[in-house]
């Protein structure tokens, strides 16, 4: 017995002093100057989701992208803490007049993770193995975003799939690569800068050419390559090293051979804190340094503890709808403007959302090319809502209100609290609401389906491009809206298919002032979903489009 | 007693065939699909539709149930909808995190909650009984998440003695042959790494363990409390016998037959309680990997966690009926 509690007290003694010198080498460690510490000391970013692959071709969520573009570059980029596109792995492009051709300009002098040197050969290989992808590749969850941007494969093996609009792709000098396409898209060239077409070392895709989706249709594990750090290999300023998928965290390690400038810490971790208040606590303990997506009342407090919550630039809205067909009254054009004059949209820019946040005038924010100043505003005014009402013919209208419950969305980060000032606003111009709360699983079906007459969602920008955010709401008839205005629907028609930019900028003005003159929802507003560092960083600029670059982190 | 445990394993097979046709129909009952959480909000009807049929969704149910029971005899739960992954794959890896969480906080209830309900029986009355009710009562009472809030306050931000989230500081350097962080330090010398996921063990632990420990401690206490006024101890104390032998041999070994019942029942919950104590501590275990599974519609992985939860719950049971007889030897002579 003495000897099973000796052990037992040896043991809690050794554990005891390695605490103790733990602790001492962490003390020792913070004295250090921020460049001894760049290199010793990890930055650790907690993201709210797991990232899903390594090879963000497959990926369509921000978590995987957030890894994926610090171990990837693109052929365009969207500029440091702005949403203008700008090159990357291309220093210059050029498209021709019918907007079918795309030349690339590439940079020299890149390498990958591999060794293997990056050349226009190399983009080619991306993009016609992207091209040529066969069966469950085509799946539209594996390959969502180049069926969004480049429609279908060389060989479609699915009669759901569209046409593909890419023809090729050549290497016309070393570092010359031409690409062509069938007919203009809007997509582009804002397509050549989203974070699932990281180009990849043709190394790697030679290696894996025989790789395959495996599991359930809709449900498939994506190639074994894509989970391993070892088996990927990128020309960003960091490569991987590391996939715990048990503790929920991807390590990050400088590529001293980047081609650009090189990063300024050694070690980013990325772990995964799904709880909002969680993240802010872990900071709060100094168990991390950085986190995404601050709930806005934290935001105050957070700055006071001496905190750094950056301001990010706006690429978003959150809106208002008004489905027509669910309720009649709604058919009628005065009895949304009536509504839209009943909500004090300041209140809510004000009381809950984060600094920098603003009142939408129209569906998409100004820093787009195709904003208008002219739209018309529908400024608060409860009076005349409540005599519009009645000149309608229902001063006594009853409507059906939805608003998400456990869900936060970086347009929309306390939709409880924005639904209650909206029926408030309401209720005092008249209107009856019968709420109805539902969970995020739920109210999107019931939205979509046109279950809603109100209804709160939003939208956040993939790229620079006005029909990024027009074209996804009302390019055709959607049961969330429930209208049928060929009006606008054959306007975005034709500036999707318009390769000149000047004349689509004409366009997609002229479409917001008829959008919000038709007011099918009411824009809310424009607010930067906010990102929280520790006092002792550095922290990247940040971006509007959340595509924070880690290498620009550094420490005090 | 092999007849026994034979009987109560082949009892298993009923309970969870029960139990599958339940949860699949229930899951299958819920408003909305994974088509939502897959194709996020921009999606049109036409593709969440296409994705639905690629799911078999639309088939009739007893189809989609037939191919459900194939996979799970062959152990497969499917993949999961929102990491692509093998349920079994996950779950595996999540295990050891659960379970090296689990069992900490049921070592905190015991080793705390049987001494303390002891001693709260035998000075019935007094501050020690009076405190361990009370506290025992705040311990059912408040919720995990606040608990575990206060603790993170209290312990991590304003004391910074002990972290707040993960299950080890992250990027700390450590192997794991076993995915049992504190054990796995031990095993490959790496004590720093041990401490340290000690350390981490602390808070959720006490979490977790607030519930059991405050039933354990009424269930001791009323239990004890019981057996006191019984004649045997009476009998034991007044023939002179050592408190130590009355104490462990007539009052603890006939008041804990109870307690260990509700021991059996709370191991099983703690492995469903931990869904919220994970989250709230950032710990990730299948707690945490479930919970994210409720918020995606991630059918899968939903019914996986149940059934892997009916069967520990089972087996757990099983093990505390056999456990009786250690305490009771009249069970083993039935």
């Amino acid at each position: 017995m003495r000897t099973k509690r000796s052990h037992a007290m040896r043991g809690l003694a050794v554990l005891a002093a390695a605490g103790v010198l733990a602790t001492a080498c962490a003390s020792e460690r913070d004295s250090s100057s921020g460049e001894e510490l760049n290199e010793t000391k990890p930055f650790v970013f907690a993201a709210p989701g797991d990232a899903r692959s390594l090879d963000p071709f497959y990926a369509t969520d921000g978590e995987t992208f957030r890894v994926t573009r610090q171990i990837y570059n693109t052929l365009l980029k969207h500029e440091s803490g702005g949403s203008e596109i700008v090159g990357d792995l291309a220093s210059s492009w050029e498209q021709n007049d019918e907007g079918t051709v795309w030349t690339f300009d590439l940079e020299q002098d890149v390498t990958f993770h591999d060794g293997e040197k990056f050349n226009a050969e190399a983009v080619c290989a991306n993009y016609d193995h992207w091209f040529n992808l066969k069966g469950d590749f085509q799946d539209s969850n594996v390959s969502y975003y180049w069926q969004k941007i480049f429609g279908g494969f060389a060989e479609n093996e699915n009669d759901d799939l569209p046409p593909a609009n890419y023809k090729s792709c050549t290497a016309e000098e070393e570092f010359k690569a031409v690409i062509e396409v069938d007919k203009y898209s809007a997509n582009l060239p804002g397509g050549f800068s989203m974070a699932a077409f990281g180009i990849m070392s043709p190394k790697v895709l030679a290696a894996q050419a025989d790789s395959e989706v495996t599991g359930e249709p809709g449900a498939f594990e994506f190639p074994a390559y894509s989970q391993d750090p070892a088996a990927v290999a990128g020309t960003g300023p960091y490569r991987a090293v590391g996939w715990d998928k048990a503790s929920q965290e991807i390590k990050l390690e400088r590529f001293d051979e980047f081609w650009g400038e090189a990063a300024g810490i050694k070690t980013i971790i990325i772990k995964t804190i799904s709880d909002e208040n969680a993240r802010k606590q872990a900071l709060e303990a100094g168990d991390i340094h950085g986190y995404d997506l601050v709930a806005p009342a934290d935001v105050a407090p957070l700055q006071e503890a001496g905190f750094q919550v950056p301001e990010r630039g706006v690429f978003n809205v959150l809106y208002l709808a008004y489905q027509q067909e669910g309720n009649e009254a709604l058919e009628d054009l005065a009895v949304r403007q009536a509504l839209s004059h009943a909500v004090d949209r300041q209140r809510i820019v004000d009381t809950i959302l984060p600094e920098g946040s603003e009142v939408a005038t129209q569906f998409m924010p100004d820093t787009l090319t195709g904003w208008s100043p002219d739209v018309t505003e529908y400024e608060y005014d409860p009076e005349k809502a409540k005599d519009m009402l009645a000149d309608a013919g229902v001063a006594d209208l009853e409507i059906d209100f939805c608003y998400p419950t456990e869900v936060t969305r970086p347009y929309m980060p306390a939709p409880r609290d924005i639904f209650d000032i909206i029926k408030a606003d309401l209720e005092a111009a008249g209107v009856t609401i019968n709420e109805e709360a539902l969970p995020w699983g739920d109210y999107i079906p019931k939205t979509d389906s046109g279950g809603c007459s109100l209804y709160l969602l939003g939208w956040t920008g993939d790229f620079n491009e006005a029909y990024n955010f027009l074209g996804t709401w009302f390019g055709h008839y959607d049961s969330g809206w429930g209208f049928r205005n060929d009006d606008i629907f054959d306007g975005l028609d034709a500036v999707a298919n318009e390769p000149d930019p000047a004349k689509r900028e004409t366009m997609y003005q002229e479409l917001n002032v008829e959008i919000m003159d038709f007011l099918p929802g009411l824009p809310i507003s424009h607010s930067p979903p906010s990102i929280a560092f520790s006092a002792d960083v550095n922290p990247p600029t940040v971006s509007p489009l959340t595509q924070e670059d880690f290498s620009e982190a550094t420490w005090k | 007693m092999l007849r026994f445990v034979v009987r109560r394993l082949l009892q298993l097979v009923p309970t969870l065939l029960g139990l599958s046709v339940l949860l699949f129909l229930w899951v299958h009952a819920l408003p909305g699909g994974p088509e939502y959480s897959l194709l996020g909000e921009d999606a049109t009807t036409e593709q969440r539709e296409q994705l639905r049929q690629s799911l078999g969704l639309n088939d009739p149910i007893w189809i989609q149930y037939g191919r459900f029971m194939g996979k799970l005899l062959q152990l497969d739960f499917g993949t999961s909808l929102a990491t692509g992954q093998p349920v079994m794959t996950e779950f595996l890896n999540r295990f050891p995190a659960t379970a090296e969480l689990a069992v900490t906080a049921m070592l905190i209830a015991t080793v705390v909650g049987i001494p303390l309900g002891y001693f709260a029986a035998r000075y019935r009355g007094r501050l020690i009984d009076t405190s361990a009710v009370a506290g025992s009562l705040i311990g059912i009472c408040i919720p995990v998440f606040f608990l575990g809030f206060i603790f993170k306050v209290v312990f991590a931000q304003h004391l910074g003695i002990l972290p707040s989230a993960f299950r080890q500081t992250a990027g700390l350097d450590a192997t794991h042959p076993t995915g049992f962080f504190v054990l796995d330090g031990l095993l490959t010398g790496e004590f720093d790494a041990a401490w340290d996921a000690f350390l981490h063990l602390v808070l959720p632990g006490l979490t977790l363990a607030s519930i059991p420990l405050a039933i354990i401690t009424r269930m001791t206490r009323a239990s004890v409390l019981e057996v006191l006024g019984e004649d045997y101890v009476r009998t034991a104390e007044s023939k002179g016998l050592q408190q130590r032998v009355v104490r462990g041999r007539h009052i603890l070994r006939n008041a804990m037959l109870p307690v260990v019942t509700a021991m059996g029942l709370l191991t099983g919950s703690l492995f469903a309680g931990a869904v919220l104590t994970e989250s709230v501590f950032a710990f990730q275990g299948m707690g945490s990997f479930v919970y994210q599974a409720t918020q995606t519609r991630d059918y899968p992985v939903l019914m996986g966690f149940i059934m892997l939860i009916a069967v520990i719950y089972v087996l757990v049971n099983l093990l505390v009926d056999i456990s009786y007889s250690l305490f009771d030897p009249r069970v083993r002579v039935r």
